[in-house]
């Protein structure tokens, strides 16, 4: 049984079609890499798997069961943990009340989810910046933090938007390094990322989307060679 | 010393009717300090929903009206002692937080900050109508069970100790987390698997329930209520909100020094000759100095106090 199935999902706006007859699935323990052109429907895909959006027709099934129309605090409870793209920090708690506030969702009292905090914060490298308001945070930080407090529910699925964006290049290694340690940790990623360099390498199975629809499913090395997903970066 | 505070005011606050028994206390300073304990207990009722969760409310008249005409109507209907009324009104006014929830918190914002306003004032008209029940205009008088105030003092203390103690654990607590994690920012709090609409609906049924037993204290205390005035917009809605922007929003002691200022003012202003009846405008200029100068209310922005006050004007 694969760990998400996203099942003809179809999420129209109007007269709008944000995203037509998706299907794909998720395997327990790897990564997944979600690419695709602006506006191609990735964040989209995202908000309807964690319950934002309901779909306008299909189903996305989490572990067997049907999550689609349950509320995001249901799914993230079953867990599937995501990041947003346009990062949202508690901007006037601490970085590590940010982080106690989500572990609070697995720990028993106070101080378990203290321990559980700390813990996420030293995986993720930010420590060192506990007590800082999270408004003060540089953007390269706001996006860790952002790992920590999905990691902090204990999830199952991560799902992970543009956590890379804007990062300079030690960022970047460190942040490489912090998804990989996840995965070590048996924690399944599904991610949307525009560093095509960065994508290719850490993801093991990659699915494209453009206008709204898959064009294309298979390892980094298929879909660098694949002409429509060339086409679809490149133009003709 | 700063640790210590909190105690040693409370015990102040505890033996301090004894300067009464000596003389030194007139019956008019007691009333004062009455209504401020009072409007403090409705201030910290206003800050968990409002300053904590971030849910901002105009009609916290709606919670204290119906708190003080449960105590009303217990004695009015029942025959009960209208003391029932403070109890009964967690209960009564819990219940109504609960029905008004289901209704306004589906809003956001600004949204529900309308919703709310057109609650009070629903509930207001509601209560002047329905003669029935609260003897509409004519209001519900009652006996008052002491003349001195003392008793009253220590009744009004107990309950904002109460509602003080009951605040702090909350807000140390995980509901205390999610609250301000809702004010922070509800789509991120939702994600992180907190349930937003319940976590609401606790803060602003918690919320009503402290408003309503000021409320139902009210009662007792002035023995005569009526629509306009425990239902009023201006001198129970905002004041409400004023007690907390004065004194600082989302601080422990911002609704006791709010809530000082604000009976303080009302009571110079009132005095004085022509202008009296011009109150409310102190309070709209007083709160828009607040907004301009010190957004986070006098406790919140303390050290900026200090900074502009202080070491001989080291600052600019």
């Amino acid at each position: 049984m694969s760990l998400l199935e996203i099942r003809n999902v179809s999420k129209r706006f109007g007269g709008l079609a944000a995203s037509s007859d998706i299907s794909f699935t998720i395997q327990k323990g790897e990564i997944l890499g979600l690419i695709g052109p602006n506006g191609a429907g990735k964040t989209t895909l995202f908000n309807i798997v964690d319950g934002f959006y309901p779909p306008t027709k299909g189903q996305v099934l989490f572990k067997g069961q049907v999550i689609s129309g349950l509320k995001p605090h249901q799914i993230c409870k079953l867990g599937l943990a995501r990041t947003f793209q346009v990062v949202k920090p508690l901007q006037r708690m601490s970085v590590l009340d940010n982080v106690i506030a989500s572990a609070f969702l697995r720990a028993k009292n106070k101080a378990e989810a203290v321990e559980i905090a700390m813990e996420t914060l030293r995986f993720t490298g930010l420590d060192e910046d506990q007590d800082v308001i999270s408004r003060g945070l540089p953007l390269g930080k706001r996006k860790k933090l952002e790992i920590a407090r999905a990691l902090a529910t204990g999830p199952e699925l991560l799902l992970l938007d543009e956590s890379f964006a804007g990062l300079n290049h030690s960022e970047l290694n460190e942040s490489i390094e912090i998804i990989k340690n996840i995965k070590a940790r048996g924690i399944t990623i599904m991610i949307i990322e525009h560093h095509m360099k960065v994508i290719m390498s850490i993801s093991d199975r990659i699915v494209v989307i453009n206008y709204g629809q898959k064009i294309a499913e298979g390892t980094p090395q298929e879909i660098r060679n694949n002409p429509l997903v060339v086409e679809a970066y490149l133009g003709e | 010393m700063k640790k210590y505070l909190p105690l040693i005011v409370l015990i102040l606050l505890a033996v301090m009717p004894l300067a009464g028994l000596a003389g030194l206390l007139s019956s008019y300073i007691l009333h004062m300090i009455i209504l401020v304990i009072m409007w403090s207990v409705v201030g910290m009722a206003w800050n968990l929903l409002a300053g904590y969760c971030g849910q901002v409310s105009f009609g916290h008249a709606a919670f204290f009206g119906v708190g003080a005409y449960t105590a009303g109507i217990l004695h009015s209907h029942l025959n009960l002692s209208p003391w029932w009324g403070i109890p009964a009104s967690i209960v009564v006014v819990g219940l109504f937080s609960l029905l008004l929830g289901l209704i306004v918190l589906r809003l956001r914002g600004p949204f529900f900050a309308l919703a709310t306003l057109a609650m009070g004032e629903v509930m207001r008209i509601s209560s002047e109508n329905l003669d029935w029940l609260t003897g509409g205009n004519l209001g519900i008088t009652l006996q008052r069970t002491w003349v001195d105030k003392t008793n009253y003092y220590y009744i009004i203390l107990a309950i904002a100790v109460a509602a003080f103690l009951v605040v702090k654990y909350l807000m140390r607590s995980k509901i205390g987390y999610y609250f301000v994690a809702i004010r922070e920012d509800q789509d991120a709090a939702e994600s992180l698997g907190i349930n937003t609409t319940l976590y609401k609906t606790i803060a602003l049924c918690i919320s009503g329930a402290l408003t309503g037993v000021a409320g139902a204290f009210y009662t007792n205390y002035m023995g005569y209520i009526e629509p306009s005035v425990v239902f009023a917009l201006h001198d129970i809605s905002i004041v409400a909100i004023m007690t907390v922007m004065v004194g600082g929003v989302a601080t422990f002691f911002g609704p006791f020094v709010g809530a000082i200022i604000m009976v303080l003012l009302a009571e110079v202003v009132r005095s004085i000759p022509y202008l009296g009846a011009a109150h409310l405008t102190f309070f709209g200029i007083l709160l828009i100095l607040i907004i301009i100068f010190l957004p986070n209310g006098i406790v919140g922005d303390f050290q900026k106090i200090k900074r502009i006050f202080g070491a001989g004007g080291a600052g600019k």
